[in-house]
């Protein structure tokens, strides 16, 4: 799950970590008395969207005065933000953060995930902060410095003077470094994080060290125990169709294709939109539908599988294992029963119950595609997606 | 098994037990004394082991209590534990990792279907009735993959000799070299059939592992092929991050590392067809 700009600051400063000064607002107005409350002569207009390169889009401006807070969040709020993270569609903005302008020093890089491989939580800190960090680990390897994390102690000060120095920090602020970074493994352990990237950190000329953006992104999993992080969600960022699959349980990702897929496991599901791809076709969405399906999943599934007005043809594939062929079949021929679907669907299934299943689709009359095998029902739902005969 | 009493403990166990694994019991805190299905129930993992000889469990447990449900069988030092439950935070699971370190319990899973050895036994959920003796070896990040690579087997009249369903999250216990390392040692396996799929680097290493110490055949899929960056893909640890993780990236580790690498997964039971030169 991903959290907004100012939320994740909000978090931070939970567990003690410096932010700037500031306030989100909804309207010109709202950053107006904002930017008066703040005081000083130099504000930050930042839109709040869950996407990175907000600043090279036009989503970022300094006020150099109170009288220019207006115009330019009037500039934002409504905007159609375009980056290389939102997609050519980009993302409407609805919201601003005002704040304090700072003087600024440096610009350093700060992130905490999970490495896999050493299991344990890697702390990443770079010198080149304020830009992509891919582009600087791709062309400055070095400029990037990695502490492993023993999940026992935590993060410990030597770790943190080690980064600290290697960034280039000096005098009191490699104290205050140490001090952020202990912070920063505290919020990323207590939050369930599954990623805290602060991108710049920056230390101003008065010598402080501030979190001058920062990104969260949660573990799912672990939400259940943290309905306060819960409620951080903004549906209004996600797609509609993602939201409402969210609520029955079911893995759906929207894609640009017009080939719908309906699979039950992740890895199956993977695997089916590559073999389309393969055959030629493009795949509308990811849809797991989940080991243990029942009918009337598989019948919600459909809803929003058909809901996606760009699908042409469904494929249906199932390697029945817990989830049974017959209850897959009863679920799909009372979703066409009560939906409709004007659109071809292909089925192939195999695995526990199968043969009911087949008797149960042959039985209902209605007009599927059967197929063996993965790489037949593949060539058939593209042939009939593009028109073609098969 | 642990977590013997659920819906989907029960269901497992008399499955489990009609393929002929030998069950022994179960334990689910606060229902130790009683028994389920003919089965007896034992408070802790301690109980069970010391009353029946159990040397694996498979744990059912739901997420929330997983985690402790690994550490209690790896206390207990119970040879092998099999955890199928999905959704466990991954900060659990990091606990879990650091409890285990040193000691002598082999964690598969968690998020994955278990292990079965076709014809003989299986700890987890893959469908016994799909299998057929034979000598490959299958080892996947997938399930339901897994089973997809098990009836290609079968059909091709091949058959398996063990598959290991490692599972899906960033965190797991087993991981392909462990298990790799497994079927290199194993001499009724001759041919290994590896499925992996998009984030982290585990294929990668495999794949080194494999160029430097792997003598038999292998053929590798990866799901994913088609997956958009930064989007998590079902699975936990299914996701692309800052351009690491593709598809693409593992395929060619795999390919330079002489694995049999198929680009479709309906070409992997007939690659391997070829690859033994059958």
């Amino acid at each position: 799950m991903k959290i907004h700009e100012y939320q994740a600051k909000s978090v931070l400063a939970r567990f003690g970590v410096p932010v700037p000064r500031g306030e989100v607002a909804t309207t010109p107005a709202e950053a107006v008395e904002v930017a008066k409350r703040l005081g000083g002569d130099i504000s930050v207009v930042k839109a709040q969207i869950h996407a990175g390169g907000r600043g090279k889009g036009g989503g970022v401006k300094v006020a150099k005065s109170l009288a220019e807070v207006e115009p330019l969040a009037k500039q934002i709020i409504g905007m159609t933000l375009v980056t290389h993270q939102t997609g050519p569609d980009g993302k409407k903005v609805g919201r601003v953060l005002v704040e304090e302008g700072l003087q600024i020093d440096r610009e350093l890089y700060l992130s905490i995930v999970i490495d896999r491989a050493a299991a344990c939580p890697v702390v990443i800190a770079s010198a080149a902060g304020g830009m992509d960090i891919e582009e600087v680990a791709a062309s400055e390897p070095e400029k990037i410095l990695r502490e492993y994390i023993d999940p026992g102690t935590g993060i410990v000060p030597f770790q943190a003077r080690k980064l600290a120095f290697g960034i280039g920090l000096t005098g009191p602020a490699v104290n205050k470094l140490v001090k952020v970074l202990d912070s920063v493994y505290a919020s990323f352990i207590q939050t369930d994080a599954s990623m805290i990237e602060i991108n710049p950190l920056i230390l101003t000329k008065a010598g402080d060290l501030l979190a001058l953006d920062a990104k969260i992104a949660f573990d799912d999993n672990a939400m259940y125990r943290h309905p306060d992080l819960r409620d951080l969600r903004d549906t209004t960022e996600e797609d509609p169709l993602e939201v409402e699959a969210s609520k029955f349980s079911l893995n759906y990702i929207r894609l640009d294709g017009n080939i719908g897929c309906m699979v039950n496991g992740a890895g199956l599901a993977m695997a089916t939109m590559d073999i389309i791809k393969l055959a030629g076709g493009e795949p509308a969405n990811f849809l797991d539908v989940g080991g243990g399906a029942n009918a009337e999943q598989i019948r919600n599934a459909f809803r929003i599988l058909m809901a996606d007005r760009n699908v042409k043809a469904v494929l249906i594939n199932i390697f029945g294992g817990i989830l049974r062929c017959d209850v897959l079949a009863q679920g799909v021929i009372a979703a066409v029963k009560e939906l409709g679907v004007p659109v071809p669907i292909v089925i192939r299934m195999e695995g526990t119950n199968v043969e009911e299943g087949k008797r149960l689709l042959k039985e209902s009359a209605l007009n599927f595609t059967t197929a063996d095998s993965m790489g037949e029902a593949a060539e058939r739902v593209v042939a009939l997606a593009t028109g073609q005969k098969s | 098994m642990q977590g013997l009493t659920g819906r989907e403990g029960t269901f497992h166990a008399k499955a489990a037990a009609a393929y002929g694994t030998k069950v022994v019991g179960g334990v689910t805190p606060g229902k130790g004394g009683t028994t389920h299905e003919g089965w007896p129930v034992f408070n802790t993992v301690h109980d069970a082991m010391r009353e029946t000889g159990a040397n694996a469990s498979v744990i059912f447990v739901p997420p929330p209590f997983a985690a402790d449900a690994i550490m209690e069988a790896t206390d207990a030092a119970i040879p092998l534990a099999v955890c199928i439950t999905e959704g466990i935070p991954t900060i659990d699971m990091l606990k879990v990792m650091t409890f285990m370190d040193g000691k002598q319990t082999r964690l598969i899973g968690p998020n994955c279907p278990g292990v079965i050895t076709a014809g003989q036994a299986k700890a987890g959920i893959i469908p016994g009735h799909i299998c057929k003796e034979g000598r490959v070896g299958i080892v996947s990040k997938s399930g339901t993959l897994t089973y997809e690579a098990i009836h290609q087997l079968t059909r091709q009249g091949m058959g398996q000799t063990t598959c290991i369903g490692i599972g899906g999250d960033p965190l797991i216990g087993t991981s392909f070299i462990d298990a790799l390392t497994l079927f290199a040692a194993d001499p009724e396996t001759d041919a290994v059939i590896m499925i992996g799929e998009i984030g982290g680097t585990a294929e990668q290493e495999a794949a080194a592992f494999i160029k430097q110490s792997f003598g038999k055949p292998v053929v590798g899929f990866i799901a994913g092929q088609t997956a958009p960056p930064g989007r998590r893909m079902g699975h936990a640890g299914a996701i692309i991050a800052g351009g690491q993780g593709t598809a693409a990236e593992k395929m060619e580790a795999l390919a330079a590392a002489g694995v049999h690498v198929v680009k479709s997964p309906a070409d992997m039971g007939a690659k391997m067809r070829e690859a033994l030169g059958r």
